[in-house]
C-alpha cells in the first residue's frame, strides 16, 4: 500500500536560516501521527511544504504517491490542512465559507456533508453568522471544517486545539478519531503532549529542522520507563 | 470548471457586497470630472467636431474601466495576502489558468459595471451616439483584461498597501492620464504626440472613442492589434508567474 505521506530529504532555508535541514518521514495510511517539537522546530514549515504553500529548496514530498509539485492537483485533492494561523475571509458567513471552499475543490452540492461537519463541530447555530462575528475558538472550528469539506484521505491539523475550550476539544477529538476510524490518515501537531500521548500511534520529534526521534508512541514511552510523553519530550530535546 | 466558477463567483461577491464603494464611488468621481472640465471647457473647445463634454465621456468611461479592473484584482489579492486568507485559494487544486481567468474576469466585470454606470449617468447631459458598439466592447474587454492582469501582478508583488499604492500612482495613473482621456493627442506638441504612441492606453482610449464617434486619431484595427498584443504579453507573463508560484508559494 502506498504511504499516505512520504517525505524525502526536504531542505528549506529562509534567508540564512535553515528551517528544514533534511527531513525524511513516511506516514502509513490510516495512521494517527504526531509531529511534535518546540516553537520554531520546523513543523509548520514542513506542513506548508506538504500543502504546496512553500516550495522546498530540495527534496520531495508526496501525498498518497502524488508529488506535491509535479502532480499538485491530485496531491492537493487528497489533503486537508487546518492552518495554525487563525485566518478567515470577513466577507462571508460560515455556511458561505464552507460552500465556497467546497466549490474550490470541485464539489457543487455539499450541504449534507457541510451540515454534518457543522453538527460535529458544534457550529450549527452559527451557520448563518458572519465570520467576523465569531469568537476565536469558533473561527478555529471553521478552519477545521474548511479542511474537511472535500473529505480528504489525509488530514493535517496544525495546532487545532490552541485557544479552543475543553468541551469542543473533546468533541473535536471524538470527531477526528471517528474520521481516523473510517480510514482517514491524521497528522497532528500540538503542544499539549497529553493529547498527543492519548491520540497518536506514532510520533516524530523535531528540533531545529531535523527529526530527532521517530517511533511508535509505545516504544518512545518504553525507552523512558515510568514517564509521561512530556518526560520523553524533555529528555529527547536535551540529549 | 467548478473551481473556476466558484472563485469567479466569490470574486464577484467580494466587490458586489460593497458596491457602494467599488462601483458607486468611481461613477461619482467620473461625474465630477465631467461636470468640472465640461463646465470650464464645453463652450470653448471642440474635438473631432463634437463638443468637449461629449468628447470627454468615452475617455472617462474607459479610464474608469481600466482603473477599476486594476483596483479589483490587485486589492483582492493583497487583502487576501495580508489577512492570510489567500491560503483558502492556494490549498485547493485550482489550475493556474482557472485562477487567472477567475480574477481577471471578475475584475473586468467590475470595470464594465463602473463604465456602464458612468455612461448611464452621463447620457442625460451629452449628445452621445454609439456608432460601432462592437469596437466599444472589444476595447473595453481587452483593455480591462490587460489592467486586471496587471492588477494581479501588482497584488502578488506587493507586500504592503503602500507598495501597491506606488504601483498605482507611478504607473497606472500616469499611463491613463497621459493617454488622451482629456484631449486628442493631435493637439499636443510633436514630441508628446510621438511619446503617446508608446503608451498602450492611448490606443485603448482612442479605439474605444472610435466606437462612439466613428472618428479616431489612429485606425481602430491598428489600435486593437496593439491592445490585444499587449494583453497577450501580460497574460503570458502572469500565467508563468502563477505557474512558478512567484511570491505566492515562496
Ligand atoms: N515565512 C518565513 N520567513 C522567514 N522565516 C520563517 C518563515 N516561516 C518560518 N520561519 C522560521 O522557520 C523556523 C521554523 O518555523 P515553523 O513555523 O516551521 O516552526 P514550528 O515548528 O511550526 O513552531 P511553532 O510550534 O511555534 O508553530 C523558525 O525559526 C521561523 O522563525
Ligand atoms: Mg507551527
Amino acid at each position: 500500500m502506498v504511504a499516505a505521506v512520504s517525505i524525502i530529504d526536504v531542505v528549506k532555508h529562509f534567508g540564512s536560516l535553515k528551517a528544514l535541514a533534511g527531513v525524511s518521514l513516511e506516514i502509513e495510511q490510516g495512521g494517527f501521527f504526531g509531529l511534535l517539537g518546540p516553537n520554531g522546530a520546523g513543523k509548520t514549515t514542513l506542513i506548508s511544504s506538504l500543502a504546496g504553500l512553500l516550495r522546498p529548496d530540495s527534496g520531495s514530498l508526496k501525498v498518497m504517491g502524488h508529488d506535491v509539485v509535479k502532480d499538485f492537483r491530485e496531491a492537493r485533492r487528497l489533503l486537508g490542512v487546518v492552518p495554525q494561523e487563525l485566518v478567515f475571509d470577513p466577507f462571508f458567513n460560515v455556511r458561505e465559507t464552507l460552500r465556497i471552499q467546497s466549490g474550490y475543490f470541485g464539489i457543487r452540492k455539499n450541504d449534507d456533508w457541510i451540515d454534518e461537519i457543522l453538527e460535529n463541530l458544534d457550529l450549527t447555530s452559527k451557520a448563518e453568522v458572519n465570520m467576523r462575528r465569531l469568537s476565536g475558538g469558533m473561527k478555529r472550528r471553521v478552519l477545521v471544517a474548511q479542511a474537511l469539506v472535500h473529505k480528504p484521505p489525509v488530514i493535517v491539523l496544525d495546532e487545532p486545539t490552541a485557544g479552543v475550550d475543553v468541551e469542543l476539544r473533546q468533541g473535536l477529538w471524538q470527531f477526528v478519531r471517528r474520521l481516523n476510524g473510517e480510514g482517514h490518515t491524521i497528522i497532528l501537531t500540538t503542544h499539549y503532549l497529553e493529547e498527543a500521548e492519548a491520540l497518536c500511534g506514532r510520533i516524530a520529534l523535531m528540533k531545529q529542522g531535523r527529526v530527532i526521534a521517530l517511533d511508535t508512541t509505545a516504544n518512545l514511552m518504553a525507552a523512558h520507563p515510568g514517564g509521561t510523553l512530556e518526560d520523553v519530550f524533555v529528555r529527547t530535546m536535551n540529549q | 470548471m467548478i473551481g473556476f466558477w466558484t472563485l469567479f463567483y466569490k470574486e464577484l461577491l467580494r466587490f458586489w457586497k460593497v458596491a457602494f464603494q467599488t462601483v458607486g464611488a468611481p461613477v461619482l468621481t467620473a461625474l465630477l470630472y465631467l461636470l468640472i472640465f465640461g463646465h470650464v471647457l464645453d463652450e470653448h473647445v471642440q474635438v473631432h467636431g463634437v463638443r468637449y463634454t461629449t468628447f470627454l465621456v468615452p475617455g472617462l468611461v474607459m479610464m474608469q474601466v481600466l482603473q477599476n479592473a486594476f483596483a479589483n484584482s490587485s486589492s483582492s489579492l493583497i487583502q487576501a495576502k495580508i489577512t492570510g486568507s489567500i491560503i483558502f485559494v492556494l490549498l485547493p487544486p485550482i489550475p493556474y489558468s482557472a485562477f487567472f481567468a477567475a480574477y481577471v474576469l471578475a475584475a473586468v466585470a467590475r470595470g464594465l459595471m463602473v463604465g456602464l454606470g458612468v455612461l448611464l449617468a452621463t447620457v442625460w447631459f451629452t449628445e452621445l451616439k454609439i456608432v460601432a458598439p462592437l469596437w466599444i466592447f472589444a476595447f473595453a474587454l481587452f483593455g480591462g483584461g490587460l489592467f486586471a492582469a496587471l492588477g494581479m501582478i501588482a497584488g502578488i508583488w506587493s507586500e504592503k498597501f503602500d507598495q501597491l499604492a506606488a504601483f498605482q500612482n507611478f504607473l497606472i495613473m500616469p499611463l491613463t492620464m497621459l493617454s488622451g482621456v482629456f484631449y486628442s493627442i493631435y493637439t499636443l506638441p510633436e514630441f508628446w504626440q510621438r511619446l503617446s504612441h508608446y503608451n498602450p492606453v492611448f490606443y485603448m482610449i482612442d479605439g474605444f472613442r472610435y466606437g462612439f464617434f466613428g472618428v479616431s486619431d489612429v485606425a481602430p484595427e491598428i489600435s486593437l492589434t496593439v491592445v490585444v498584443a499587449c494583453f497577450a504579453v501580460v497574460f503570458a507573463l502572469t500565467l508563468s508567474l502563477l505557474k512558478r508560484g512567484w511570491k505566492l508559494r515562496a
